[in-house]
């Protein structure tokens, strides 16, 4: 076994003990630690996505002493190398981008509990791709859950703890359903890991028995999961706590917590179910019609908010719509697209986050859409970054949307059913998204009046006054037109990936 | 469909329903306190659904008294482990979610999530 083979169990165990040393350490240690954790975990996962690429074969790490039935063990492939590489890289950046903003949100003494929160997210992250083991899953999501109601809360206002307060309820109501489709799963099985519930699952299938429990299974499992990563008619939670948290809440929530619970419900299609018996079982059928909903009523939700941090936070709703439909298709192009969308969708939704406070900074700290006038002017950097993740949103050439959303059209192509509806959504939602993105990128480069400027003392910034926000800013910028324009490795990679996955 | 399969195993239809009022408490009462049992009830449900899985009749709880290795004679072990687990978790969660309330009726000094909501609103925050 080569040493590498040991980096993904250590990186899952340094950020989950990297969380309570924080806990007796001051802030600025802390913060060492925390940048210290993602940078290593990070290489670790490169070096894991190096090995795994060279020998082009997936490998089971044993955990303990118990071989297959009994014991735990995680599973590594691509596509799980590349996934926790990739929220390293996002995470750094949400982390090192909104430094300023948690000096003046976070309370003196709070800051090394804030740390904490983040390692132990990034902990269950990792445990959540690697896992081949259906019940730690469970428990590493709400390890998940309960980090993330901390990473809102840190902010101490009313909001916020009314926002993580129904953060938790809806999270909880979603594991609540998502356990007792575990517990319908072990019944019908009697296993835990994931590769032997596929077995066992193929044997009913063939069998032709226990088929309503095996369907109410995958629903529960697929309804819970859509609850906590907020599907649309299960949204309510998100603009709360996406729009009222500090800079690097918001967007690590955005872009990586969803994120992990719709990577866990890929793995339980591909890995615990296969994907034939989900596709048979029309349970994505209903995943089609909502995604479909939260494309669009995400968008509408968006247009009609005056407050830019929420429209941001409403848009999350629409493209995890999308992410949705893509698993609707029931194709496997679908899946590809879903999976490169989550990644651009990572990608645009920190840097958008980003941008939006660096123009409000510009703007007396206001989020009101009102007083961003002319941010774009005084705000520079800011102004042009907001203006690539808006036309990234968009679908513009160049920038990584672009490239998901015609992942998303020729997935549909391969649906005869569903194409017509998809391609109408697909169009209504990019024309929806122009209207509420473009509008805010107008009004930032639209020119405010010397009078009222000076009134409401708004003030230029410079790119020396938020460093680390700036760099964050322009890595996301990159990684960005990285994803828009060398796109086919990428969407190779998530191919290869997902056919070890099956 | 078979309703006498229901009656045989009435225990599991029992566990389904105490999920049912644990779940539509937890969504539907404005009360924090009351969600909060009811999210109680939803995981104590599962724990009783789990529990009923492992057991098989006739058979002692898996701990090696008097030397008996047998598997013939002990229930399954796993499903214990796992509303153990399940413990774990739900006390966790049940202390966060008071902690929150804690928080939210210090400042406000009602339960009501909805009123809350309405005072929020008015402070414009």
């Amino acid at each position: 076994m080569a040493f590498v083979q040991n980096f993904p169990f250590i990186s899952i165990l340094m950020s989950l003990f990297a969380g309570p040393i924080s806990s007796v350490l001051n802030k600025k240690w802390a913060k060492r630690l925390n940048i210290f954790v993602i940078v290593f975990v990070g290489i670790m996962s490169a070096s894991v996505l190096g090995f795994v690429l060279g020998t082009g074969q997936e490998y089971i790490y044993v955990m303990g002493h118990f071989a297959a039935p009994w014991g735990n063990e995680i599973r590594i492939g691509i596509l799980e190398a590349a996934m926790a590489l990739f929220f390293c890289v996002v995470m750094f950046l949400c982390v090192i981008g909104g430094v300023l903003e948690r000096e003046r949100e976070i309370e003196e003494t709070k800051h090394n509990l804030y740390y904490i929160m983040v390692n132990l997210l990034l902990c269950s992250l990792l445990a959540l791709i690697y896992t081949n083991d259906i019940f730690t899953a469970y428990v590493f999501v709400e390890i998940n859950t309960i980090s993330a109601c901390g990473l809102i809360m840190i902010r101490q206002s009313g909001r916020t703890i009314e926002a993580s307060m129904r953060y938790m309820i809806m999270s909880l109501l979603g594991s609540g359903l998502f356990l007792l489709g575990i517990c319908f799963l072990y019944s019908l099985t009697g296993h835990l890991l994931m590769s032997n519930i596929k077995e066992q699952v193929a044997l009913l299938q063939a069998a032709g028995e226990y088929h309503i429990p095996l369907l109410t299974a995958i629903c529960l499992m697929s309804v819970g999961l859509a609850i906590k990563s907020a599907l649309y008619p299960f949204h309510t939670w998100l603009p709360d706590a996406y729009g009222y948290s500090t800079l690097s809440s918001a967007a690590i929530l955005s872009s990586l917590v969803s994120k992990g619970y719709i990577f866990l419900l890929i793995k339980i299609f591909y890995r615990v179910i296969g994907f034939d018996i989900i596709r048979e079982s029309k349970v994505i059928n209903v995943l089609f019609v909502f995604g479909i909903a939260g494309m669009i009523m995400g968008s509408v939700n968006a247009i009609r908010e005056n407050s830019i941090q929420r429209m941001i936070a409403y848009s999350s709703v629409a493209q995890i719509g999308y992410i949705y439909m893509g698993f609707g298709l029931g194709t496997t192009a679908g899946i590809i697209a879903s999976v490169y969308h989550i990644l651009s969708h990572a990608a645009t939704k920190s840097l958008l986050f980003m941008a939006a406070s660096g123009i409000s900074d510009a703007s007396a700290k206001s989020k009101n859409f009102f007083d961003l006038t002319g941010a774009g002017y005084r705000n520079r950097l800011a102004g042009v970054a907001f203006t690539v993740g808006s036309l990234s949103m968009v679908g513009f050439p160049m920038f990584s949307g672009f490239i998901s959303k015609i992942l998303f059209a020729q997935a549909a192509w391969g649906n005869r059913n569903k194409i017509l509806i998809a391609v109408v959504a697909l169009a209504i939602s990019t024309i929806l998204n122009a209207v509420y993105f473009l509008k805010t990128v107008i009004r930032i480069y639209t020119p405010e009046k010397e009078e009222i400027v000076i009134n409401k003392g708004f003030q230029d910034v410079t790119i020396s006054e938020q460093p680390s926000k700036s760099v964050a800013m322009i890595c996301l910028v990159a990684l960005n037109l990285f994803l828009g324009l060398f796109s086919e490795p990428v969407v190779m990679l998530i191919e290869r990936g997902l056919e070890m996955f099956a | 469909m078979n309703f006498g399969n229901i009656l045989l195993n009435y225990e599991e239809a029992v566990a389904m329903i105490l999920f049912g009022i644990g779940f539509s408490n937890l969504l539907m009462q404005k009360n924090l306190i009351k969600k909060i049992v009811g999210m109680n009830i939803m995981d104590t449900s599962m724990y009783l659904f789990l529990a009923l899985k492992g057991y098989i009749v006739g058979r002692k709880a898996p701990i090696v008294v008097d030397g008996i290795q047998s598997v013939e004679a002990y229930i399954n072990p796993i499903p214990s482990g796992l509303v153990l687990t399940g413990i774990v978790v739900s006390v966790s969660v049940t202390a966060l979610m008071l902690a929150l309330t804690i928080r939210l009726y210090n400042r406000y000094h009602t339960l009501d999530l909805d009123e809350i909501s309405t005072r929020l609103k008015e402070e414009g925050l």
